[in-house]
């Protein structure tokens, strides 16, 4: 037993109640074997909640939003603006305004580096993100520094997968006008210190947007408290649907910024000699929007909130260090991002076995874990390597399946043994 | 923590002793420095990269073969089989071993009569395996673009 699972092994006492009989897609059998699912990372499984709210909506009261003056019509537009106002009071913003609905993630990344940064970036400004992020967290910043001649710089990571706060701070300075980092990284499951960093970007005027794709199924979410100026997430990583997401932004930052999109609802009037644009948050939701997706990510805002993030949050972290510490002791394992504070995932190498044949073997007994460079290429780069397996936690997930993830483990050693 | 159950058939069938024989120890590994002829296949969907090499004679014939780059077993193996398959045959020849990988691979049923998969049969464990083919096919289709000569790295999508 080595250092980690010394310090990380400990009794299960979280008391967040057995909730899998929430997720049908969890009572099923895989390959001959009950499913362990453990790639909720990638995508979450949505509970029966969200799946009836969805159904629901599709088979009584689907319209088309905001424009109709019949009941199905009134009906959908309550459906979805209610929607906007749990997510709203889910991660405390100020205003139902300052929550803007998108495709997911990556569009709210998008929006703002269109809409927010490339109208005022000019050469010699910088954008600063960190080595940890997702590629959605990059590659819209790449492109508004090549429309701009602004100039991407990073943010370094230590041997453990975290972030050199330290170095981060001493890059900040009048030159850097974004600072995009993500609150929890996706291939390393390092939390990064998000209010000490804020702070610090506030002495220099930096906006801040966070992508909290991987924090919000797994922690409490302030944005007031975090005070960033922009704040992303996506519904199927916190068990709604696909293709349905939130930009948060501060209202001030949201009113000055010209729309992204132009199209139908985003605006008041329109005529051949000029447009003027719809008020906040409908400024920016061009087009018919992704009705059922809102309604059914509103239901799992409602599931989450029904258990309570902070129950969530203190069983997730339990599982965490008892998956660590198991996986610790597999002769062979090498665990990737041990940082101190971490959330939700694991990526590990065992001997010199393929992540992909980690994963096909594993497939084989049931147990779904991601391999790859999971949209994190840097971090691969970093750590001189082509990917990982990832084992990735939600609040479905218990010790039974960490113990059958080294189970399969074990297989694979054995069919790879020399 | 309990004992690891019997290996299953199909895993079995995917990781056989001929498939973990070439992912351990791959033959005509490298870079082959007088190569004539040199392409790369690359599979977007997981990074996985390989260079094959081929030194191909002026009476068509492939007198040498190396391919270079890091995969999962299967891709490895795939590539290692290649270079022993292809070292001594005519491109046409080659290309008919290409033709009828890729089409056993997929499951179809054709087999002309001057291929005879030999050793490469090991490779159609993969068909129960539908995420993995891409991996066995990669090395084939950079070992095409290599006989071709193309300039554009091929890829399994």
């Amino acid at each position: 037993m080595n250092e980690h699972s010394q310090k990380l092994a400990k009794p299960v006492t979280s008391g967040l109640r057995d909730c899998r009989s929430d997720f049908p897609a969890l009572d099923q059998e895989v390959n001959g074997h009950s499913l362990v699912y453990l790639d909720s990372a990638a995508s979450s499984q949505p509970p029966s909640a969200v799946i009836s709210a969805v159904a629901e909506y599709q088979a009584h009261d689907h319209a088309n939003v905001h424009r109709g003056v019949h009941t199905l019509s009134h009906r959908a537009t309550e459906a979805y603006e209610g929607a906007r106002d749990r997510a709203q009071s889910f991660i405390n913003a100020n205003t139902r305004n300052e929550i803007i609905f998108t495709r997911g993630t990556t569009e709210a990344v998008n929006l703002v580096a269109q809409s927010f940064s490339r109208p005022t970036l000019k050469p010699g400004d910088r954008i600063l993100i960190t080595h940890m992020e997702h590629h959605s967290n990059i590659v819209p910043w790449q492109q508004v520094c090549e429309q701009t001649g602004a100039e991407l710089v990073v943010a370094p990571i230590d041997g453990k997968g975290q972030l050199k706060t330290d170095e981060l701070i001493a890059q900040l300075d009048e030159r850097v006008r974004m600072l995009a980092i993500a609150h929890v990284s996706n291939a390393l499951g390092s939390i990064n210190p998000l209010r000490e960093i804020i702070s610090n970007a506030r002495r220099f005027d930096i906006p801040v947007l966070v992508d909290g794709a991987q924090a919000v199924p797994h922690m409490p979410v302030d944005v007031q408290e975090l005070d960033c100026d922009f704040y992303a997430l996506s519904g199927h990583k916190m068990f709604g649907p696909t293709g349905i997401g939130i930009l948060y932004g501060k209202e001030a930052k949201l009113d000055a910024m010209p729309p992204w999109q132009g199209g139908g609802d985003m605006i008041l009037e329109v005529s051949f000699a000029g447009t003027t644009y719809n008020e906040l948050p409908y400024k920016f939701e061009a087009g018919t929007p992704n009705i059922s997706g809102a309604i059914g990510l509103g239901a799992a805002i409602g599931y989450l909130e029904s258990i309570g993030m902070a129950l969530i949050e203190r069983h997730e972290s339990e599982i965490l260090a008892y998956m660590m510490a198991e996986l610790d002791k597999i002769d062979g394992i090498r665990l990737i991002g041990t940082a101190d504070k971490k959330a939700s995932v694991q990526s590990f190498l065992l001997d010199d076995i393929h992540p992909h044949d980690l994963g096909t073997i594993l497939d084989h007994k049931g147990v779904a874990i991601r391999t790859g460079h999971h949209c994190a290429m840097p971090v691969m780069e970093h750590f001189s390597i082509p990917g990982t397996a990832r084992a990735s936690l939600a609040l479905y997930n218990n010790r039974d399946d960490v113990d059958r993830l080294t189970e399969a483990l074990l297989v694979a050693k054995k069919i790879f043994k020399k | 923590m309990t004992a690891a159950a019997p290996l299953q058939e199909e895993l079995r069938e995917l990781y056989r002793d001929l498939i973990l024989d070439h992912a351990r120890s791959p033959r005509h590994f490298g870079k082959l420095d007088d190569a004539s002829n040199r392409a790369e296949g690359i599979n977007p969907l997981c990074g996985d990269k390989l260079k094959v090499y081929l030194k191909i004679k002026d009476d068509g014939v492939i007198s040498d073969a190396s391919f270079e780059g890091s995969g999962c077993a299967i891709s490895v193996a795939s590539a290692s089989l290649l270079t022993e398959t292809v070292i001594g045959l005519t491109t046409d020849s080659a290309l008919s071993y290409v033709d009828a990988v890729l089409a056993a691979l997929a499951g179809q049923q054709k087999d002309p009569a001057d291929v005879q998969l030999g050793k490469l049969a090991a490779l159609q464990g993969v068909r129960e395996f539908p995420s993995r083919v891409k991996c066995a096919t990669l090395a084939w289709r950079a070992l095409n673009a290599a006989i071709h000569d193309d300039k554009q790295p091929a890829t399994t999508e």
